[in-house]
């Protein structure tokens, strides 16, 4: 396909302006153009701040040669008259696979939990590919590139856009006249990273968003290992990335979690990527904004959903109308807090979208000039390639658009695309604008002729008198072919061509009668844009809340002093009645009778009972992940990585009385990942929900998970519970060699997934271990033992009261459900007097939900170990608090209601064990996180608010906006087992 | 002390056998005495006193004295309920969930009416013995999966197999209505995500044409035997009753109206997430809800948080027929049904009310409310003492359990291991 376009340039150009000049020629003689084109009397924007009035551009060689006011043009000079038109640089995009091929889904189902055979010789991970190169699957798509151009591109940035280490991309100017030399401005010009797998690859590893970051932290462990000089075989991957280094590094990111994710894994290595947005930047602009990362922005603002049918319009989420809403002021938001960013067509459906979208942005505050910016001289500032591309200083590529006025204003024309000198015309400047309203005479009658629609596409009204007829008009290259017809059967024909600034056009008229006479259309009006008052009204928009989901609030809940009067109030030790207790400072200040306190917001607490904040040990809400399950070690990721701040389910916790909870890694390997233990603060950001300085975690599984038992696999390691044992002690075994190996000061591969396990042999990490049956339960202690730590929790614990006099002289508590069984074969034997006999026998026990439902009521699930095994009632109740606060090190700041402690309480409506108890204020470290009487507000605005949104899509409808079909994004729920 | 070492020996004694043994008929009268009752139809009875004879409550009120013969229980300051009632469950047809090989409960094929739940259901079920001692004491054994999913029988739950526990066999069928939303199919080009379901009108057009077909069968005077249809018949002559598993209002109305139409007496919804809405339909059309648990999750991100807690009293408040069922949950939580009821009254639902939820409105729903549902003369004497209020986890403690009068056990797989257990502890810590 190359070779043919450049035979076909050379055929009909007779030259090539590009021959590279010491190619043999044997095709003619040696020809070359030094001819210089100057562009006078135009509007130039230099770059989008540096603008030129009625300016000269002169290039030469595709190339500025000089840009100004007074531009001395050389002899040997093509000078083109612009008479006013505006000049800007044309445009560029970083994000794009312009020519590149891409790789094909593997074929088949299924994933391997080892990587493929051919990936010997290069990183151990399928998905790390660094070493690919666009370049070496590039063609040329000059059909792709008209499009490209007509939208006002001149160079493209493409790369591979598949695996997580996606190699380098290349630049390429979109002139189809040029030679592969000419237009390949650089092959390597940016090095790409995302989290997503290759579609190509089957290896499963890694199955998760935390595992993707994982894995790219040991990369660059790797690579620096590597580097170093440590290795004697050859990856030729790390040799890549160690090469690729000095490149510019983009990361996909795709949305507003992800930029911050994608920063932080850059911030640990001194890498500074930009990075992919998704449009949703808005929602979170400060931790945006402190990422410092310039942006490459798709303008994908959604359609508004088509929500005529208000059965189907019940199952849009506040939170996917009010994107709809929101989103369009997204570039304006970035610009506003000082965020470069860049533009991409990706995620658009055309580059025809673009300048519909560009309009809306600017339409909702985004300024002209940073939508400039954001098409030139940032992404050329990303790339490195200022010099050369995005703005018209002398030594740019004369890569410049002609306009017929403001590039992003409604109606200008974009004539010609100029792309390293080359012309291309997208519209003849020279075209004859024929638009307004004439006379026509011909064959005796009078006919009025109105001409509207675009200057390259007319359209035509034909009137005689105040009937219309059916009329017809042709028009190009400045001929026009008008037909209409009187009474369904006589009909005139008129050809003519338009001459520039005549007032008149004259042709010949086949009339009626066959006859042919001269026909001329006299202009009675010139024609006028109809400017829409819509353009002008500034858009109305929703306010944004945090999180911005429904039930989001506003402001942030502030600290207060509060004191409660007269509650009954469950400390540690024991019920208090008619008790006061005075928060202050985010701390539990004073329990007492008869407290006071100026300046306190007193709430009447008779009747009811305040206890210390719910804490679930187990639970999996608010993550966008839960399982690694593609090693059967997975100690290197974590679950901080990986925090949701918006899931509902926080809110309704919290409406549940939950105030702290243990975001857990499932089930899926004998050597899960490390927790997040979290605080249900809701409208903070994922960091501001990370409880703070909270010991270190990890998950560990037992059972028909960890043997995969109950699903396809019978490929990975292991499949037996033999086999679990085995797992154990050779990754202990090996932390503990990596571990003698580090402190003797050696050198030592940096290995996260080592680092994590020498910790639990240091005593530094504690494991929460799932686990159902006797045996296994027993074989985990033993394994502790023999390398010298104990287990801390096991979580689920199903049989344990089978060895609970086992566990208690391990110094192991029990997290365990409250009743459940009979889901699977290993909890045949679960019982719900499983609590009540681990705390017989001196087990710290607590009750623990790993659901979502489950957890927002497990007061009530502590309620039933009275029901099952005669706990008492205050012992019921620390097995929702103070048990759980103990297994996780907190029971120093919370998990009881004692002078000092952190304020994280609950106010409930009547007692906490039961059934019919409510929870009316939920606090976190003093803060009101939860309220009955706000919550009910908050059901107004939602609904309010959704009708309001419903409104105006419907109103979009009927403006002829397009829509789409509803959808209800429903969050996938997850529990230990979630794939 | 002695009563404990009392149960270690039953216990020891008892532990070859897996299940607890089926009590045998009610051979002497027994009277409760003193108890406050709870009659299961909206009224309470304080101070009361209850006798049964030969499985039926002939007497009850607070005025009454009992003869001195049989069985006399003391239950001052204790409380009796009528047994509660699990609707839509597959209990005794799957055992543990994950195990293929003890999974009864969904045969294949769209529209089987015939296949039967009630010859598969495993009287001797462990799940099924675990009701009990909650006060759970019968329940509606449901086939799952499909469009129409089979037909279901009304169960007791102590009994030596199926025909023992038969209350009423082949009560009803059970239809899952398609959905308007679903998955979207993104590999067909459509969002991921729940999309409108765009075959949803073929498929409506399938069910109505397998009602039409059923319906003219049972017209025809010389017929070639259809199973299918055959099994049909009774939802039309008003012997069976067409339970149909809808949320949505569009899709609780279709149903309702081509269930109408197709000239079905007893409709019932079961799910009805949204029976809120068309209240006003359901209750001109007679259509009760058997409503969905209240321990679940809402299913919309903007609802209420407490959306599934109040389901129940707002459609009680709409003059609905209501009753509580937990289809979508695993089938050992239906223990856990009377807390379902207790959460509605923390959203201001009366008690008595909601005790309804369990008892004589599901028998009434069911067809059952001749023999069961309620504390009344002349209805079976299923029945259960509680020492405290039965809707509350921290208060349900239950001491007797009777079912037609007769004395079932309260022991199970797991009383039998939380006494073996705690025997070890103690055999232990006396040092032998």
């Amino acid at each position: 396909m190359k070779i043919k376009l450049l035979a076909l340039t050379l055929l009909l150009g007779g030259v090539s302006l590009f021959a590279q000049d010491y190619f043999p020629k044997n095709d003619g003689v040696k020809t070359e153009n030094n001819n210089y084109t100057a562009f006078t009397n135009a509007k130039i924007y230099v770059t989008p701040t540096q603008v030129i009035e009625n300016g000269t551009l002169l290039i030469q060689n595709g190339k500025v040669v000089q840009v100004g006011k007074s531009v001395s043009i050389p002899k040997n000079t093509v000078v083109e008259n612009l008479n006013g038109k505006s000049i800007y640089p044309s445009f560029i995009d970083v994000f794009s696979d312009f020519g590149v091929e891409l790789p094909k889904r593997a074929a088949g189902g299924g994933r391997s939990a080892q990587y493929e055979p051919e990936r010997e010789g290069f990183y151990w991970n399928d998905h790390v590919m660094p070493e690919n190169s666009a370049i070496n699957s590039f063609s040329y798509d000059s059909k792709k590139a008209d499009e490209l151009r007509k939208a006002g591109f001149g160079t493209v940035n493409a790369h591979i856009q598949d695996g997580i280490a996606r190699g380098t991309g290349l630049l390429v100017a979109l002139n189809d006249e040029g030679s592969e030399a000419q237009r390949i401005l650089s092959d390597k010009s940016a090095q790409y990273f995302s989290f997503s797998k290759s579609i190509a690859k089957r290896q499963s590893y890694p199955g998760s968003l935390m595992g993707a970051m994982a894995l790219l932290r040991q990369m660059y462990y790797d690579m620096d290992w590597y580097s170093k000089g440590n290795v004697d075989t050859k990856d030729r991957s790390l040799e890549a990335l160690i090469a690729n280094k000095g490149l510019t590094q983009i990361f996909a990111a795709g949305d507003n979690g992800n930029v911050v994710r994608a920063d932080k894994v850059g911030d640990i290595f001194g890498i500074q990527y930009a990075i992919l947005g998704g449009g949703d930047e808005y929602q979170r602009i400060d931790d945006i904004k402190a990422t410092n990362a310039k942006l490459i922005l798709p303008l994908n603002f959604p359609d508004a959903y088509d929500v005529s049918n208000p059965y189907e319009a019940n199952y849009i989420a506040l939170k996917d109308m009010r994107h709809w809403n929101l989103a369009p002021s997204n570039p304006k938001v970035l610009a506003e807090n000082g965020i470069e960013f860049s533009i991409t067509l990706h995620d658009l459906k055309s580059p025809k979208d673009l300048k519909e979208k560009l309009m809306k942005a600017i339409t909702y505050g985004l300024p002209k000039t940073k939508a400039l910016e954001a098409l030139t001289t940032v992404p050329a500032a990303i790339l490195g390639k200022s010099n050369e591309i995005g703005s018209l200083q002398p030594g740019s590529y004369a890569n410049f658009l002609i306009t017929s006025g403001g590039i992003f204003d409604k109606g200008t024309v974009l004539y010609e695309n100029w792309v390293q000198g080359s012309k291309n015309i997208i519209q003849s400047m020279d075209l004859v604008d024929i638009r307004g309203d004439y006379n026509l005479a011909a064959g005796g009658s009078t006919f009025t002729v109105t001409v509207t629609g675009d200057i390259d596409k007319p359209k035509v009204e034909v009137k005689k008198g105040d009937e219309k007829l059916d009329a017809k008009l042709e028009y190009a290259s400045d001929w026009l072919n008008l037909s209409f017809t009187e009474d369904g059967e006589t009909s005139y024909r008129m050809v003519a061509h338009a001459m520039p600034g005549s007032e008149t056009i004259t042709g010949n008229m086949v009339l009626p009668t066959g006859n042919e006479a001269k026909a001329t259309l006299t202009k009675t009006k010139a024609f006028e844009e109809k400017s829409e008052d819509d353009e002008t009204m500034s858009p109305e928009l929703v306010e944004l809340t945090y999180p911005n989901v429904g039930y989001g609030y506003k402001t942030k809940p502030k600290q207060e002093t509060i004191l409660f009067k007269n509650a009954t109030v469950w400390t540690g030790e024991s019920i208090l009645e008619n008790t006061d207790v005075l928060v202050k400072n985010g701390k539990i200040s004073k329990v007492g009778k008869d407290l006071r306190a100026s300046g306190a917001t007193v709430v009447d607490a008779t009747g009811k009972h305040l206890t210390a904040g719910v804490i679930d040990e187990h639970s999996h809400i608010a993550a966008l992940a839960i399982n690694e399950g593609g090693h059967n070690s997975s100690a290197e990721v974590r679950m901080k990585d990986v925090i949701d701040p918006t899931d509902m389910d926080i809110y309704r916790n919290l409406a549940g009385g939950v105030t702290t909870i243990q975001l857990l890694h499932g089930s899926a390997n004998p050597i899960g990942g490390r927790s997040a233990i979290l605080r249900l603060k809701w409208g903070e950001n994922a960091d501001g929900l990370i409880f703070p300085n909270s010991p270190k975690f990890i998950k560990f599984a037992l059972g028909e998970n960890v043997k995969q038992s109950n699903w396809g696999s019978n490929s990975r390691f292991p499949q037996t519970r033999m086999g679990v044992e085995q797992v154990y002690t050779d990754y202990f075994q090996r932390a503990k060699e990596y571990d003698a190996k580090k402190k003797s000061g050696q050198p030592y591969r940096y290995d996260e997934e080592m680092e994590t396990l020498a910790e639990i042999l240091n005593g530094e990490r504690f494991i929460s271990c799932h686990s159902y049956v006797q045996s296994e339960i027993n074989m985990m202690m033993k394994v502790a033992e023999k390398f010298n730590f104990r287990v801390n929790t096991f979580t689920h614990i199903l049989e344990g009261y089978k060895v609970a006099d086992k566990m208690a002289e391990h110094g192991v508590g029990g997290s365990t459900f409250s009743d459940w069984w009979a889901y699977k074969y290993e909890v045949n034997d679960a019982i719900p007097y499983n609590a009540a006999i681990m705390a017989s026998q001196g087990v710290t026990v607590a009750i623990n939900s790993d659901d979502a439902e489950m957890s927002r009521r497990l007061n009530q699930e502590a309620g039933k170990t009275v029901k099952y095994g005669g706990v008492s009632e205050l012992e019921a109740w620390k097995m929702v608090t103070l048990n759980p606060a103990k297994l996780l090190h907190l029971d120093d700041r919370v998990g009881s209601i004692e002078e000092g402690k952190d304020a994280d309480l609950v106010l409930w409506s009547d007692h906490p064990l039961s059934v019919y108890a409510k929870a009316e204020k939920t606090l976190i470290e003093g803060k009101v996180y939860f309220d009955l009487e706000k919550d009910k507000m908050l059901r107004e605005s939602v609904k309010k608010e959704r009708n309001k949104l419903i409104g105006m899509m419907l109103n979009e409808k009927k403006k002829g906006g397009k829509t789409r079909t509803p959808v209800q994004n429903k969050k996938e729920r997850f529990e230990c087992e979630t794939e | 002390m002695k009563k404990y070492l009392i149960a270690i020996a039953i216990i020891f004694g008892a532990t070859l056998n897996a299940q607890q043994t089926p009590a045998p008929p009610q051979s002497e009268q027994v009277a409760i005495i003193g108890a406050t009752a709870h009659v299961g139809n909206g009224g309470v009875i304080e101070n009361c006193t209850i006798i049964f004879v030969d499985g039926k409550i002939t007497a009850i009120g607070a005025d009454l004295m009992a003869t001195t013969i049989g069985t006399m229980i003391d239950a001052k300051g204790k409380h009796v309920y009528p047994g509660f009632i699990a609707p839509a469950k597959s209990l005794g047809l799957v055992e543990v969930d994950a195990v293929r090989a003890s999974d009864d409960q969904d045969e294949i094929g769209e529209m089987i009416p015939h296949v039967r739940s009630i010859i598969a259901y495993n009287a001797e079920s462990k799940v099924v013995e675990s009701m009990r001692p909650n006060g759970v004491l019968l329940g509606q054994a449901t086939p799952q999966g499909g469009t129409i999913s089979g037909t279901s029988s009304i169960v007791q739950f102590d009994a030596w197999n199926w025909e023992d526990a038969a209350v009423k066999t082949d009560d009803g069928i059970h239809m899952n209505w398609p959905s308007f939303f679903r998955r979207g199919r993104w590999w067909l080009g459509e969002a991921r995500g729940f999309v409108p379901n765009k075959d949803y009108d073929e498929q409506v057009g399938k069910i109505k044409t397998f009602f039409q077909n059923s319906s003219a069968y049972g017209k025809a005077t010389e017929k070639v035997k259809n199973l299918p249809f055959a099994a049909m018949q009774g939802l039309f002559d008003g012997s069976k009753r067409l339970y149909i598993h809808a949320d949505g209002e569009k899709e609780m109305t279709d149903a309702v109206i081509m269930a109408k139409n197709a000239g079905v007496t007893h409709v019932v919804i079961v799910g009805g997430y949204h029976a809120n809405k068309i209240a006003d339909f359901l209750k001109s059309n007679n259509v009760a809800v058997l409503v969905g648990r209240t321990h679940s999750l809402p299913q919309y991100d903007d609802d209420d948080y407490d959306f599934t807690y109040k389901l129940p009293k707002l459609l009680v408040d709409a003059g609905l027929l209501v009753g509580l069922q937990n289809e979508d949950a695993a089938n050992f939580q239906t223990r856990n049904m009377a807390f379902y009821a207790g959460q509605t009254v923390a959203q201001g639902l009366d008690k008595e009310t909601a005790l309804k939820l369990l008892t004589s409105n599901t028998a009434k729903i069911l067809g059952i409310d001749d023999r069961y549902g309620t504390l009344e003369v002349g209805k079976s004497a299923t029945l259960f003492i509680s020492e405290g209020d039965a809707l509350d986890m921290r208060t349900n403690k239950i001491s007797k359990a009777y079912i037609d009068g007769r004395d079932v056990s309260l022991e199970t797989h797991q009383t039998e291991l939380w006494h073996r257990y705690m025997g070890k502890y103690e055999r232990e810590k006396a040092g032998q």
